[in-house]
């Protein structure tokens, strides 16, 4: 015989898969089906057609994690992350406090620093491809990129600090409103009170300021890094990988039209899987590294 | 400790404060503070008592630098401090939401004054030690905010003031946060604080209760201007005007409009502990409501549109509810108003202002 508290445990089983099912299937779908799938072919070796493949096992894995352009594609797409998270953070930061002020017009200024937020990378690197390629662009000719040199972009050692500047740009909007959010959120007495016991505009910001972000800044830095290890538009059409590779993300090497393995299924797989467990662990390492130093309020 | 040793009178001249845009200060719904002039004396523990809205906090965040007077001056001892940053004025700031650091230990939020003000760590650290010896929080000094409990937070509010050894405290409504219990508790430990601080205190609260007790002097404060400034027995025992009268006094004053009790032309307020039942009297009321509080009973009279309450003492006998009572209000309790400005006829003086019963509660 079951008990009423039995009989209501089943009914809220049955209740609970049904609303699941629907988010169930979509993550089924789109994400846990493909992922495992990704998985699998990243064992294999494909021709160009993609349609004849045979299985090359787990070691296939360590062979691409071992070669030369995994491990160069790798470094780029590292100094890409290095190269955009801090200055896009401490830029978006700095907007948002210069802005965080009870005055006149500063929505025009909020609505200005988060309007990137809208704007898709596409067109984001259009706009700078525009300024920094040589023959059309106007920063190129104040940055010295006249017919002598090939401007940023052709060249090895500036394309990919030119990428990052897109970059940088294009998600300024989203960091500047989580942080318009992070402060807005602190307590105006703090300050207050910080003003009273003498603290200039200085020790406000690195008392009050930085530490009452600290979540903030952490769930902004997790979202740079993983769009810093995702992008592919800016590497697409900026620079196409180039030069001589230079630009060449991970990304890039698994899609892109100037890969060295961009017809082999299975190498692209065994790539694409192995950037998801980097992306991983290294969200991971900053999560807990992070964590213990910041705090989350009452 | 040489708290205190500094003169630490606080002085206001003609202050005012206008919130909104210039060309609109002349209308009244912006001025928070209007044209007020208050001498609080060196070591005084001084209340700023009103409903909220009246402009008391502002004029705390006047004194204390948050806020800067449209007009005026504002002096600290001798000192000119109208435009003074705060850290210059000496002042130190208790906030109703304790204002604590979240991310720093107790000790840290302790020492963060001395520290803004470059203070050698080791004699941070004993300062701050004796001031959380003072308010018994050496067992919490590393522990954060978030795992302590809002009596403790106030402690550590109160720690992070007193550290500095200000000549001045502001603190705006540091107990309302704090359970009934706890501040009854508090309130006491506060007067104690202020004996042995010496330290001249300006309180912003809109409970009487803490008003009478704490306060050396009560400034009560209405839409922007100062009513009446004196010692709880003053504003309780002779008020300055009706809303004084209405403010402070658990309940109320019976306040009747003119020609009502006299013949003459003036509003007259009698405290409830004042009026008379009696047989005899003319005004006949009937009882709508008795409370018994057990130190004090308060019977609730109707006549027509006219309230009026009684307190009695407890051993007095309450009349019943619904019956008919006569009340009387004996001439020499009675303050007298005049109808058109709301303030106190001077001309009078109830014989027994000394002998008032106990204020408030």
């Amino acid at each position: 015989m079951t008990t009423a508290r039995q009989r209501r445990t089943r009914r809220e089983w049955g209740l609970a898969a049904l609303l699941l099912t629907p988010s169930l299937v979509i993550l089924g779908v789109f994400v846990l089906y493909p992922l495992g799938r990704a998985i699998s072919l990243g064992h294999q070796r494909c021709d160009a057609t993609g349609t004849r493949c045979r299985d090359n096992g787990w070691d296939q894995y360590l062979d691409v994690f071992r070669s030369r352009e995994f491990q160069r594609a790798l470094g780029v797409t590292f100094r890409f992350a290095l190269m955009t998270v801090p200055i896009g953070l401490v830029l978006g930061v700095a907007l948002a406090v210069l802005v965080d002020k009870q005055l006149r017009g500063m929505s025009v200024y909020r609505t200005i620093f988060s309007s990137t937020v809208a704007t898709s990378v596409a067109v984001a690197s259009l706009m700078w491809f525009f300024l920094l390629e040589p023959s059309v662009g106007v920063l190129a000719d104040w940055i010295g990129g006249t017919a002598k040199t090939p401007g940023l972009l052709r060249d090895d050692s500036t394309a990919l600090w030119a990428v990052a500047v897109s970059s940088i740009w294009a998600n300024l909007g989203f960091t500047f409103i989580v942080a318009t959010a992070g402060l807005q959120s602190i307590p105006a007495e703090l300050y207050e009170s910080a003003y009273v016991d003498g603290a200039g505009g200085w020790t406000r910001f690195s008392n009050v300021t930085v530490p009452m972000l600290g979540p903030t800044l952490l769930f902004a830095s997790v979202v740079l890094t993983g769009r810093a290890f995702q992008s592919y538009g800016e590497f697409d059409l900026l620079t196409g990988g180039g030069p001589n590779g230079s630009t060449t993300s991970l990304t890039y090497l698994i899609y892109g039209k100037n890969s060295t393995i961009k017809s082999d299924l299975g190498l692209q797989s065994s790539v694409a899987v192995l950037l998801f467990v980097v992306l991983l662990v290294l969200s991971l390492v900053q999560v807990r590294s992070v964590e213990r130093r910041v705090h989350y309020g009452n | 400790m040489a708290y205190g040793s500094v003169v630490a009178s606080v002085r206001l001249e003609s202050v005012t404060k206008t919130f909104g845009p210039v060309g609109e200060s002349g209308d009244p719904a912006s001025v928070a503070v209007d044209d007020v002039t208050l001498h609080i004396h060196d070591h005084e523990f001084m209340i700023l008592l009103g409903p909220s809205g009246c402009g008391k906090s502002t004029l705390l965040r006047i004194i204390s630098g948050l806020e800067e007077p449209t007009a005026g001056v504002v002096f600290i001892g001798d000192t000119d401090v109208t435009d003074m940053e705060p850290k210059h004025r000496d002042v130190a700031m208790v906030f109703q939401s304790y204002a604590l650091y979240p991310h720093k230990t107790v000790q840290a939020n302790i020492e963060f004054p001395l520290k803004v003000r470059k203070v050698p760590p080791k004699d941070r650290a004993e300062q701050a030690e004796a001031a959380a010896t003072l308010l018994g929080l050496t067992d919490l000094l590393k522990r954060k905010p978030g795992q302590l409990s809002g009596g403790q937070r106030q402690r550590v509010a109160l720690a992070r003031a007193i550290v500095r050894r200000p000549a001045v405290f502001c603190m705006d409504e540091p107990l309302s946060n704090l359970d009934a219990k706890l501040r009854g508790e508090t309130r006491a430990e506060l007067v104690a604080l202020h004996q042995r601080l010496e330290s001249t205190f300006v309180y912003v609260t809109h409970d009487q209760v803490e008003a009478m007790t704490m306060g050396s002097r009560v400034a009560v404060m209405n839409r922007g201007r100062i009513e009446q400034v004196g010692t709880p027995a003053e504003v309780y025992g002779r008020p300055e005007s009706v809303f004084v009268a209405q403010f402070i006094g658990t309940p109320p004053m019976n306040i009747f409009p003119a020609g009502l009790v006299e013949r003459s032309e003036v509003i007259v307020g009698i405290r409830p502990e004042h009026v008379a039942i009696d047989a005899a009297a003319a005004l006949r009321a009937t009882v709508a409501l008795v409370e018994h509080l057990g130190h004090e009973t308060l019977v609730h009279c109707r006549a027509g549109d006219l309230r009026v309450a009684v307190r009695l003492d407890a051993d007095e006998v309450a009349p019943a509810v619904h019956t008919e009572v006569g009340l009387a209000f004996p001439e020499a309790h009675r303050h007298r108003f005049d109808p058109a400005t709301s303030r106190r006829l001077t001309s009078f003086v109830p014989a027994d202002v000394a002998s008032t019963k106990g204020a408030g509660a």
